[in-house]
């Protein structure tokens, strides 16, 4: 199982999307041909926003750190953090932010605790370099990188309501120490 | 790509906002490509303050008078000549061959000079959707603009939603600020107050309020540029050895902007420059809607490519945001660019690759 197709799952037909850092606009395309969920993208990097219109992908370029003022409260049924919340430097308002703006959340991000970043830390004594956290740490846009119990723990810390969490590794979901065995979280939250 | 300029003639009055009906008028257009059987593959490219119909190619007796949009129209360009049927048209108002100040009114058969009706955007769209019938275009792939040409473009969305499947809105805004009008009404009276202005009636007197027109340019021009960019481009370069200790010039930039204003006063007509400013300064779609752009845009029906440059003071970046914020709270498709780009407000006209690369992908999605 992919992350799209988790998320996928829990989007109900037709539901109105916020991809906040949408990259190329794939998973957006995704929900609209799999659940006909109509949807945003917002992406800064110029690359990705002309590729999102290649894709046919609705895309509004804007830098995620100033905020979602564009946006009218409760405007979306999902607000889509996906894989970018490590790159953010200001988690808080950012999720309060999408939970003013979408009726629910949903973030995902390379985990932190996973076994293999743990050793790569703990006994080759290295940054961890991986598929999902693919880069050196002196080139990194990842700035605020977590665990799952890291990232309960700010859920907790700002009142967000936990609904559902798949963890994933290598296309299987891991419900078996997810914090040492998985490598990707997907969480579904409100407020 | 040699193309000739035509006219379409309408004798049907059009009524105008301010209330005056223009009992007949011409339009000055150009077209690049072929319409297809189906219709559905014509362009509505609108002009700003200063460009005229000729948008690509060049004239037979005139290989040099390139279009003043030709990066952007053509064969193989991101608006692709092989694809789309591309209308270029001159506003009524203007100078360059629609009916405007310098046209004869049938009334006295002398030229209308002062008498020239002030003329709106709701106007020019509204004599732009008489040529669409003209040509048999009962709906147009996309209507796209720049600037002043970009309000045009929001415009053709609001007074013929159905008219119009893609609207291509480039460096607007949703109507000018203070500062905006401000810049306009300087360079009004600067026509208005040159001796040879004859409150508008300068062309039986056979003279043209040249000075007024070169200032007002000259200030046109500062806006147009951002000021890193104008550093880049001048900097501090003198023009002369040693600065002269007198008023003639001593800086680049004062050589560019007397050039630009000699140049433009020569072609230019002052009650012409005095209509625009006017139009770009009523422009408010949102007025009627005690100031709510977004119901004002509850009619749309088009999808929008918005694109705004960084570095615009003139239409900031924030004002596309208005209009993002509008198209948003309405829900429609809708994209929007934010090119950082140093040249300011004429970025819009220089071909940027990020900005080209986007056009040409918007472009290549629209069904025909």
């Amino acid at each position: 199982m992919t992350e799209a197709e988790t998320i996928a799952r829990w989007i109900s037909p037709g539901a109105r999307v916020l991809d906040l850092g949408c990259g190329d606009g794939k998973l957006l395309k995704h929900l609209w041909q799999t659940r006909q969920a109509p949807g945003y993208g917002v992406e800064i990097d110029d690359v990705k926003v002309i590729a999102c219109i290649h894709n046919d992908v609705n895309v509004l370029q804007m830098d995620l750190e100033d905020g979602l003022a564009a946006f009218a409260d409760q405007s979306f049924d999902y607000v889509i953090l996906s894989e970018t919340l490590q790159a953010i430097h200001h988690q808080e308002p950012l999720l309060k932010e999408m939970l003013r703006v979408g009726r629910e959340a949903i973030v995902s991000f390379p985990n932190f605790g996973y076994w293999r970043a743990r050793i790569q830390i703990a006994f080759a004594g290295h940054m961890p370099v991986s598929k999902e956290l693919p880069y050196q740490w002196y080139e990194t846009p990842n700035v605020h990188l977590c665990t799952l119990f890291d990232f309960e723990a700010l859920c907790t810390k700002l009142g967000l309501r936990i609904l559902e969490r798949v963890v994933l590794t290598n296309g299987n979901a891991t419900s078996f120490l997810p914090n040492l065995l998985g490598r990707l979280a997907v969480y579904r939250v409100s407020a | 790509m040699i193309v000739t300029p035509q006219k379409a003639r309408f004798t049907e009055p059009l009524r105008l906002t301010g209330g005056a009906v223009l009992p007949e008028f011409e339009i000055a257009y150009e077209t690049y490509g072929e319409l297809n059987a189906a219709r559905s593959n014509a362009v509505l490219v609108c002009h700003a303050l200063n460009a005229s119909h000729h948008v690509a190619g060049t004239y037979a007796d005139a290989p040099d008078n390139l279009g003043w949009w030709d990066n952007m129209v053509g064969p193989g360009k991101p608006l692709d000549t092989n694809r789309f049927f591309v209308v270029g048209n001159n506003y009524i108002g203007s100078c360059f061959g629609s009916t405007g100040p310098t046209s004869p009114n049938p009334a006295t058969g002398k030229p209308w000079g002062a008498d020239f009706p002030v003329v709106t955007v709701e106007d020019w769209v509204a004599a732009q959707a008489r040529l669409a019938d003209h040509l048999g275009i009962e709906r147009f792939a996309a209507v796209m603009g720049g600037s002043l040409g970009a309000m045009q473009a929001l415009q053709w969305t609001l007074s013929y939603p159905g008219r119009v499947r893609h609207a291509i809105v480039i460096a607007a805004t949703p109507r000018l600020s203070a500062q905006n009008i401000a810049f306009n009404e300087v360079a009004r009276q600067a026509i208005m107050t040159d001796p040879d202005f004859h409150g508008g009636h300068y062309y039986e007197k056979g003279v043209v309020p040249v000075r007024g027109l070169r200032i007002a340019r000259m200030i046109g021009h500062i806006t147009y540029l951002s000021d890193d960019a104008m550093m880049e481009k001048f900097g501090r370069v003198l023009r002369r050895v040693t600065p002269g200790f007198d008023f003639d010039v001593d800086f680049e930039i004062e050589s560019y902007l007397r050039h630009q204003g000699d140049k433009f006063s020569s072609y230019f007509d002052a009650n012409t420059y005095l209509r625009i400013t006017k139009a770009l300064d009523y422009y408010d779609p949102a007025a009627d809607f005690g100031g709510d752009l977004s119901k004002a845009f509850a009619r749309a029906q088009a999808d929008f490519l918005v694109v705004s440059f960084t570095s615009d003071w003139r239409f900031s970046s924030a004002r596309s945001r208005d209009i993002v914020r509008a198209l948003l709270d309405n829900r429609r498709i809708l994209s929007y660019l934010e090119i950082d780009a140093p040249q300011g407000h004429d970025a819009f006209l220089l071909d940027d690759p990020r900005y080209f690369a986007a056009l040409r992908a918007y472009f290549g999605n629209i069904a025909l």
